[in-house]
Order: structure tokens, then sequence, then C-alpha cells
């Protein structure tokens, strides 16, 4: 079962220049979580500070009643056993084939023996879809069966939490939907704690339980997905919506001219929100809400068409089984 | 950049340098010791150095019996072209000619590997995954550039001294006999632990520079380059300095041998 992380009153500067102030948060355990943000908004800083590579300049991260913004050097590498973090570019050991890349975790804080290790090995390979790839140096495979790879790795420990850099980053629509469709079985078989790092809307709609949008050096808005997916509050409806109409920007937020300019016209109405993407075996995670549940209980009238099978077209196909696809 | 900021920058720079260092210090001490890492990093360390330093040496080791013999001769003084050779190799150019080359070849190598494997994120993926980057990765490379330093040493020493012998001998028309009779005339056998510990220090500064300028690169292949560019740089800034403070120690703590 997964563990909550809950992020109080952060904030980070680097020199004079803020990367976000105050952002409190709290990533429920077992469920999936996007953080959302446009480019250069510091969301792998935000990941960075979860994992105490980067030290915030304020407030605190609380994991199982350990601060990590001011615990020890000892205290740190003791908490990160609970982590599983999959990087931008799988960050493989270059000098290392991916079985010992896999294996390094194991071979490094067990004392398993060197055939338990390869069992285990080929179990995450297997469900990664790497099965005949073991004997591969990272520079040799394609950036999608790096990002696997980085995955297998990352989850060799049995995490609590698993963190994605930017998981769809530099992979085309197809690869996409696979790695979504990963994460998602991921979670119903180990029930960890998700948080994506991305800025893919296709997969901050239908993957997540949560979302959080960072923005303008704030967090704009965290909460359950239908939350985010009806509001009307700009930054999150431009966003969540790829629209040039709202606060944000080309480069940064849009000054006073450029928004009264933007007054008289009309924002399209919501989308519908579609479902979300189930796990491969069609049942529904144990930490998935009802579909509609947060709007009903809050008295919100969801956009008209959500929560139907084919909305609006776009519901990535959920492939019988990953493993057999070469991504 | 304001004033202020300029001036404390650098001395900044400097304290995460020396903070850096002692980490790896403490690192030194912790169980257990990357053995496989080190012999690795010492084999390929010595691997891009020997061929070229031989070659450095000797021409020094000409030079200095040029310089020196030309000189001498005027005093009539000839017979202590071997010593002066002697001394020169052994105090100062063998050690400084390895430091040189292990900051230029070996350290540059070292910047550049930690210095991509840091802009991939492999440092951040091994400290995820529990592992201290320094005791794993820096601490072999710092014991193995001070065992290659001492080795190189010992390289330039010889080949430096022979190739005093060749060109004085040979081309200078001094003999053999005064050459080899002539070396323990001023030299004495600290010179040579000098040497030796010098080349430990400067082996020391250059690994501990170029793992630190690696580890710290940052903004993509460009910031690759710089690590690498300013990790010779300032190694050869501080193995001048370091050579200097080393030779006047050893000027007040070794007294000079009588004629």
């Amino acid at each position: 079962m997964g563990v909550e992380v809950r992020v109080e009153g952060l904030t980070k500067t680097f020199g004079s220049q803020t990367i976000w102030r105050d952002v409190s948060l709290t990533l429920p355990a077992g469920q999936i979580s996007v953080m959302l943000g446009p480019s250069g908004t510091g969301k792998s800083v935000f990941l960075k500070t979860l994992i105490g590579l980067i030290k915030p300049d304020a407030g605190h991260i609380f994991i199982e009643g350990t601060d990590i913004a001011t615990c020890s050097e000892r205290e740190l590498y003791e908490v990160r056993k609970l982590f599983g973090v999959l990087f931008q570019d799988g960050a493989m050991f270059g000098s290392m084939t991916l079985f010992d890349n896999v294996a390094f975790p194991l071979r490094e804080h067990t004392r398993k023996t060197e055939s338990q290790i390869r069992d285990i090995v080929m179990e995450k390979m297997e469900m990664v879809g790497l099965v005949g790839a073991e004997d591969k140096l990272p520079g040799e495979i394609s950036g999608g069966m790096r990002k696997r790879a980085g995955l297998a790795r990352a989850l060799v420990l049995e995490p609590e939490i698993i963190l994605f850099d930017e998981p769809d980053s530099g992979l085309d629509p197809v690869r996409t939907a696979f790695i979504n469709q990963l994460i998602v079985d991921l979670n119903q078989q180990t029930e960890a704690t998700f948080l994506i790092v991305t800025h893919d809307i296709g997969t901050a709609r239908t993957v997540p339980d949560n979302i959080g949008l960072l923005y303008h050096r704030h967090l704009s808005m965290f909460g359950p997905r239908e939350m985010l997916l009806s509001s009307q509050e700009p930054a999150v409806r431009q966003f969540l919506n790829a629209q040039t109409i709202g606060p944000i920007g080309m480069s940064e937020e849009k000054d006073a001219d450029e928004l009264a300019a933007e007054d008289h016209t009309t924002l399209p109405p919501l989308p519908p929100i579609p479902l979300q993407l189930l796990p491969s075996d069609g049942r529904p995670r144990p930490t998935q809400p009802e579909p509609g549940a947060w709007c009903a209980a809050n008295g919100v009238v969801p956009p008209p068409g959500s929560f139907q099978a084919d909305p609006s077209g776009f519901v990535p196909q959920s492939p019988e089984s990953l493993t057999g696809g070469a991504v | 950049m304001s004033v202020g900021s300029a001036l404390t920058a650098p001395l900044a720079t400097v304290g995460r340098l020396f903070a850096f260092g002692a980490d790896v210090l403490l690192a030194v001490f912790r169980r257990p010791f990357q053995f496989r890492e080190f012999i690795q990093q010492a084999w390929f360390i010595a691997s891009v150095t020997i061929v070229p330093i031989a070659l450095v040496s000797i021409p020094f080791g000409a030079v200095v019996a040029l310089q020196t013999g030309s000189l001498v001769q005027q005093f009539g003084a000839q017979s202590f072209v071997g010593s002066a050779a002697v001394l020169a190799v052994l105090r100062e150019a063998a050690p400084i000619a390895t430091a040189l080359l292990v900051a230029g070849a070996g350290g540059s190598a070292i910047a550049a590997d930690l210095g991509a494997r840091k802009i991939r994120e492999e440092l951040d993926a091994m400290m995820v995954l529990g592992i201290d980057p320094i005791h794993r990765l820096v601490v072999p490379r710092v014991l193995a550039c001070m065992l290659v330093a001492v080795f190189l040493n010992g390289l330039v020493s010889v080949v430096g001294v022979m190739g005093g012998y060749v060109f004085n001998v040979m081309m200078q028309g001094g003999t053999p006999g005064a050459y080899l009779a002539s070396f323990t005339a001023l030299a004495q056998t600290p010179d040579l632990y000098q040497g030796m510990a010098k080349a430990l220090v400067f082996g020391l500064i250059a690994a501990i520079v170029s793992t630190y300028m690696g580890m710290n690169a940052g903004g993509g292949p460009q910031g690759v380059g710089q690590a690498v560019m300013e990790s010779v740089v300032i190694t050869f800034l501080l193995l001048f300095l370091a050579n200097f403070i080393l030779s006047a120690l050893y000027f007040q703590l070794v007294p000079a041998k009588a004629i």
C-alpha cells in the first residue's frame, strides 16, 4: 500500500529567481496524481525536491513522519528507499547492460542471491516488455526503451512512491498511450502512490485521480481530476484545454493589455470529462474514484457528454497486454 | 549580477570545493571500498597518460641538460651537469609534468565522464537508489589519480634523467662517468621523497577539482565542455601554487646538501 506525501508551504528560489512559492498539497496514498505546468515552471525541480535532491528554501515535505526538507543526509538515504523514480531519459548507467542496471539496486541493498536477483529482474523486464534486451547497453536502444528500462529499475525495490519525470516526453502518441497504460496497470498491481510530472494534457485528462497545475511561480490548483476538468479558473481551464485564450502567454503570463484585448472573446464551452483509463484487465483500480463522484458530491454539473464511453473520440484504447507490443 | 555577488561567487565556489574535498575524505574510510572501480580507473588514467608523459619527459631532461650544460661549462664545472639534471628533474620537472598530464589527460576525462553522467541524471538516479556517488565514483577516482601520479612521477624521473644523459653525453660532449658520478653531489634521497609527495598532492588536487567540476556540470552538453575546460584551468592554477608552497616548505624543512 502506498504512502501519503504531505507538502506544506514549499518555496524554492535560485538566486533572485523564484521557482515557486508556498506550494502546499497532499498526494493521497495509493492514488495517481499528475503535476502539470507550462514549460519552465519548475515541475522537474518540484519532483527533485520531493526526493531531496534539491533543498527547498522554506517549507516541509512529510513522508511517514520524516521531513525531507530538514532531515539529515542519513535519514534521507533511508527515506529514499521508499521511492522509485523514472527520470526523463531513463538515467540508465551507461557502462552497464540493462540487466545490470535493473539488478543494481538489488545488488546494492539486498542480500539476495544472483538467481533470486535474476528472477526479480526478469519479472520486471517482462512487466515493461523488455525481455530479450537484457544484454544491450543503454546507448544501443531507443529512447522509449530506455524509459521503460528506467521504469523497471525504479520498480525493482518495490517502492511505495513512484515519481515519473515526463514519461511521455519525446515519445510518439502510440508509445505515450502504452506508457500510460503501463502506469495505470502498475498502480493497480502495486497500489503505490504515483506522481507524474508532464505537460501532456492527454495524459493529464485520462490517467490521474488528482491533478495539480504549477503556473506563475505558484501552485495554481491541486485537487481531484474532475474538480480541475470542470474548473472555470482561467489558467487551469486554458492549460487543460490547450487554448491560447487565458492568462498564460507564449513566454510568461500575459500583460494587462493582452488580457484586456481578450475580454470580449467568448471561450468555447468546456469539453466533456472523459472516463479514466482502465487497467488492461478492465477492472477499476482499488484507489480509483467512481466516475462523477466528485462532481456529484460537490454539486458541480459536469459538461454535457461527460463520463461516457466515447465522449469526444479521445479515450486511449486499452491494449490486451503490453508485453506483446514492441514500444 | 551585483558587485557583491561578483566578488563572493568565486569565494563560494572555493568554499564548496573545500567542503567537497572534506566529503571525499570522509567517504574514503567508508566501507565497502570500491576496489573494482579503483583498479579500472587507475588502469584507465595510466593508459591515457603513460605514452604522452614519456614523450614529454625526454625533451624535458634534454632542455635541463642544455640550459645548465652551457652555463656550467662557462664556470668550468661541467662535471656537475648530471647533478643539476637530477635535481631539476626529481624536484620539479617530474611532479609538474606528472601533474600536467594527470590533470590534462586523466582529469579532463574524469570531468567529462562525470559531467556526462550528471546531465544524463545518472548521478541523481544513483542518489535516489540510495548510493552516494562520492563514495561510489569519486573516492576510487581520487585514489587512482594519486596512485598513478606517484608511479608516473617515477617514470618521468627515470626517463628525464636518461634524456639528460643522452643529450649531455652525445650532443654536448660530456663524459658518461662525470654525469653519473655527480648524481649524488647535490641530490639526496629526500629529493626523491619530496618529488613523490608532490606527485601525490598534485594527483589529489587534480582529481578533486575534476570530479567536483564534473559533478556540478550543468546546462546540457555545452556545460560538460565548460566543466572540462574549467577543471583543467583551475587544476593548473592550483598545481603551480601548491608546487611553490611545497618547494618552499621543502627548503625550510630539509637542509641543502653541502658540496
